[in-house]
């Protein structure tokens, strides 16, 4: 076990923990950010998907002890009011079915638009390749990420 | 208005019936939908009064809806509501919405499959919504001194015009409370629905959004732990023995075990199904905890079973094939006969693998066993038999089980089979403390309980003028027959035989969304296309001839048929009016038509030409007759899942065996479509029909299968047989 202070959502917060345990399981089993879900764990769904740094981030494989002083983001820290232009885009499209994987989603698209406003269809479905919707919205993401580039 | 008895769920209506449960209260918190607004939040009433176990109106106006069926994503929380609330007549924005927990005594049937919450939910929702309304109505007659004939309702505010009196739902909800409860009520007319008919969005997208608590996996309690358990690494065998002591000194491991998830003298419900008898359970204070502890565990195993192979499977069901069956699941006219004077005939044999559910939430559940009560908690489809079984299992009558639902991340008939459940509560009972348990998606992958391999031989005669005069089908599945005898073509064709077989393994299989149908549709409706394009006749006309044959001149006795040959030909016309199929577009475009859950389903979809190996979906036009669409924004996303499901499956999914092993464990080999393969449009009709409503989350599954394969023979110039079709002879990459 070792300790850790981490920069979550903009408040310093101190885990003692294994070091190889992954930055998913911290924040869900220890701080109780249960937004990031656990879908695969070996980053090939996306719906653990955080931001580190600014940067779409797949939470299951990042170990805490490689976190550093980087900043995480989660789905809870995305906006204070659930009003990040992309969650708005995403209730305005009514995307979600079952809804697990939409957070994962979410914080993709939120990555993609912060560094390219006005991506293009192909860039949008690329950078959406990593996260998995097994209820099939890929349409519907696509269109709300459309929508949330035009605000 | 329809005037109707109020005889279903009669208990329903039974004022301060058990409904505040000790159950219920844990769960309050948790089940209750985002829908609130701050301003909703601040005008929370001081006092709710339940009308019936439906739904409570509150002092200022507002309502609670429960909502009684399992929430999967098919948007049941959303829609189940809304019929009550249409009923009710009150304003969807004065609306709240809460998940039910199991409760016999109040709702039917809350169970989440086979297409259904809808169409049998139907008449009770609005009986709860129409009886509340009556007896707020009698309530405001009561207090006016007038007749209740006279008073109308309007969003939520009854008003009596030649009196000049008007009052909120809030104002007469507690002497309501005091009204008799209707023998019979009057149900609205269809024109003057405000509710049903418009889109709302979902109850629970804010929560979604933000990444709020919903699911089973976000389950966590004061003193829980953490339970994940190892299963045989291969069907076909058991637990032998392990060197647990090693693994339990690892740091926050509690206890690791071997236990009797289902011991011999359970009684087993249908929902058992898939249960594993004896498992190791890993329990500790966190998650990856338990999954180094599972990591260092030595298990050995012993074979009870032939290890099956996927070419074992293939090879039984290829010769099952071979075989007539005894008797025959229907047979009119004479095939054999027919074929002998056909002009053509044409043969074909279809296949598919095994397929996981793969639901993006792993099996999970939360239990706390003591000796006086059993709480859980979790995503489960069928929660009414998951009781029954914990009954036996636990040793405890009912009145001490509470079941609750959370929202599911997916359910696609995985979670209709609740062993997991039953395994969180022995663990939770061995160890005395509540217990969360974890599936890893490994565990998930190779647990079984899959979609069945199938293979299914066609043969069909035409004469020389193109007309279909024998149709012979001979399916085989594993632990699964396959074949539906009487949908179509049964009924419009003279000579028809139909038999079926099904092949014993001890792969665990169940139902996967639109069970059957996901198959046989696809191979059914692509064979049509091969018989069209052998008689020389466009495939979409080729249908309709058939379906005119089935309706003007239906061959055998018509009630046996389980379609209705008019619905049938409607989606038909309706996609071809929609998709320009008389106007040549360039692309390749294929056809299908299916009826399951009660409805009926065609598609046009169209592939890009040009581009790589595997051709990209352009887009699909669908029709769809569901009779009342009851929200049309989610039932279109129900349809546009299901053809991303269906055409994602039969293009790159499978799962296989070797030696009884899953050679797929997790999403690295397991193919699932991805965002840049899926269509890039869907268009959706329905039919405005006014029938009641019926099965919307699956149908739309089978028949794009076909339309898919339809459309990669124009692309590719061959026909694909085999699922997933990039796998398919010659692959379509590498």
């Amino acid at each position: 076990m070792a300790k850790f202070t981490l920069n979550i959502n903009g408040t310093k917060q101190e885990v003692d923990v294994d070091p190889s345990t992954p930055v998913l399981w911290v924040l869900r089993d220890h701080l109780n950010l249960v937004g990031t879900k656990y879908g695969c764990g070996i980053a090939q769904c996306g719906a653990c998907t955080i931001h580190l740094d600014g940067t779409a981030t797949r939470a299951c494989m990042t170990t805490i002890s490689s976190v550093g002083n980087s900043k995480i983001t989660t789905i809870e820290g995305l906006s204070e009011e659930g009003d990040h232009p992309v969650q708005k885009a995403w209730l305005e499209v009514d995307v979600p079915q079952c809804g697990y994987c939409q957070a994962g989603q979410i914080m993709t698209a939120s990555a993609l638009l912060e560094k390219n406003p006005n991506p293009t269809d192909e860039e949008i479905e690329m950078a959406m390749n990593g996260n998995i919707c097994r209820c099939g919205t890929y349409t519907r993401i696509k269109k709300a990420v459309k929508l949330a580039a035009k605000s | 208005m329809t005037l109707v008895k109020t005889k279903i769920g009669r208990r329903a209506f039974i004022r301060n019936t058990g409904l505040a449960s000790g159950g219920l209260v844990i769960g309050f918190s948790w089940l209750a939908s985002c829908k609130m607004t701050p301003e909703q939040v601040n005008s929370l009433p001081d006092e709710w009064f339940e009308l019936n176990g439906f739904l409570k109106v509150g002092d200022n106006g507002m309502v609670t809806i429960m909502s009684p069926n399992p929430e999967i994503g098919q948007n049941v929380k959303t829609s189940m509501p809304m019929i009550v609330a249409e009923e009710l007549d009150i304003a969807w924005k004065d609306v709240l919405v809460e998940q039910a927990p199991l409760n016999t005594d109040i709702f039917t049937r809350q169970l989440a499959g086979g297409s259904q919450s809808i169409r049998q939910g139907w008449e009770s929702l609005r009986m709860a919504g129409a009886t509340a309304r009556h007896m707020l109505k009698e309530a405001a007659a009561q207090a006016w001194g007038v007749s209740a004939d006279e008073i109308t309702t309007k969003d939520g505010v009854l008003t009596h015009e030649a009196s000049g009196n008007s009052a909120g739902y809030g104002d007469m909800a507690s002497a309501a409370t005091g009204i008799e409860v209707p023998e019979e009520v009057q149900l609205k007319d269809n024109g003057n629905f405000s509710i049903i008919g418009t889109d709302k969005k979902n109850v629970d997208g804010k929560k979604i959004v933000t990444g709020k608590p919903l699911f089973g996996l976000d389950v966590y309690k004061d003193g829980m732990l953490t339970a994940m358990i190892v299963h045989p690494p291969a069907f076909g065998m058991k637990f032998k023995s392990m060197n647990a002591e090693s693994v339990k000194s690892m740091p926050g491991i509690k206890d690791v075990f071997h236990f009797e998830a289902y011991p011999e003298d359970v009684e087993k419900q249908w929902s058992d199904g898939g249960a594993i008898p004896e498992l190791v359970a890993i329990v500790g204070n966190s998650t990856w905890e338990c999954m180094q502890a599972k990591k260092a565990l030595n298990v050995e195993w012993e074979e009870v079973s032939k290890l099956e192979s996927t070419s074992y499977h293939e090879e039984a069901l290829a010769s099952l094939l071979e075989k007539p069956q005894e008797e025959p699941a229907r047979k009119d006219g004479d095939v054999e006969a027919a074929f002998k004077k056909a002009a053509k005939i044409v043969e074909s044999t279809y296949s598919a693998p095994y397929l996981a559910h793969n639901t993006m939430e792993p099996m999970n559940f939360f239990a706390h066993v003591t000796p006086e009560k059993a709480e859980l908690l979790g995503p489960i489809q069928t929660p009414e038999f998951l009781e029954q079984t914990l009954v036996s299992r636990l040793g405890m009558p009912a009145e001490k089980i509470d079941v609750m639902m959370t929202r599911m991340g997916g359910g696609f008939g995985r979670r209709l089979y609740g062993t997991f459940a039953v395994e969180a509560a022995a663990i939770s009972q061995k160890m005395n403390a509540p217990v969360k348990l974890v599936y890893s998606r490994e565990d998930d992958m190779t647990q079984g309980t899959y979609r069945p391999s199938y293979k299914v031989k066609y043969k069909a005669g035409l004469d020389e003028n193109g007309n279909l005069i024998a149709w012979h089908v001979r399916g085989a599945g594993t632990n699964d027959d396959l074949i539906f005898e009487n949908r179509f073509p049964a009924g419009a064709v003279d000579n028809y035989l139909a038999e079926k077989h099904s092949l014993e393994t001890n792969v665990t299989t169940g139902a996967w969304r639109a069970p059957r149908s996901n198959f046989i549709a696809g191979a059914e409706q692509a064979f049509m296309d091969e018989v069209a394009e052998a008689a020389g006749k466009d495939p979409l006309e080729f249908r309709l001839e058939l379906f005119d044959r089935a309706i003007n001149n239906p061959v055998g006795d018509p009630e046996k048929n389980d379609y209705d040959p008019e619905r049938y030909a409607g989606v038909l016309k309706l996609v071809k009016e929609k998709s320009n199929w008389n106007t040549e577009t360039g692309e390749s475009r294929g056809v299908a038509a299916y009826y399951c859950h009660n409805s009926y389903v065609a598609q046009v979809l169209e592939l890009e030409n040009g581009g790589g190996d595997i051709p990209r979906v352009s887009k699909v036009t669908c029709a769809v007759d569901c009779g009342i669409v009851i929200n049309p924004l989610a039932a279109k996303n129900q349809i546009e899942g299901g053809i991303v499901d269906g055409i994602g499956h039969s293009m790159y999914s499978a799962l296989t065996f070797e030696e009884g092993k899953p050679e797929q464990s997790n999403f690295d080999t397991y193919r699932l479509m991805r965002n840049s393969e899926a269509p890039k449009d869907i268009e959706v009709h329905f039919v405005d029909n006014g029938i009641d409503p019926t099965g919307l989350g699956e149908p739309s599954l089978p028949p794009v299968i076909a339309a898919l394969s339809n459309a990669l023979y124009k692309a590719k110039g061959r026909r694909f047989y085999k699922q997933p079709f990039i796998n398919d002879k010659p692959p379509l990459v590498g």
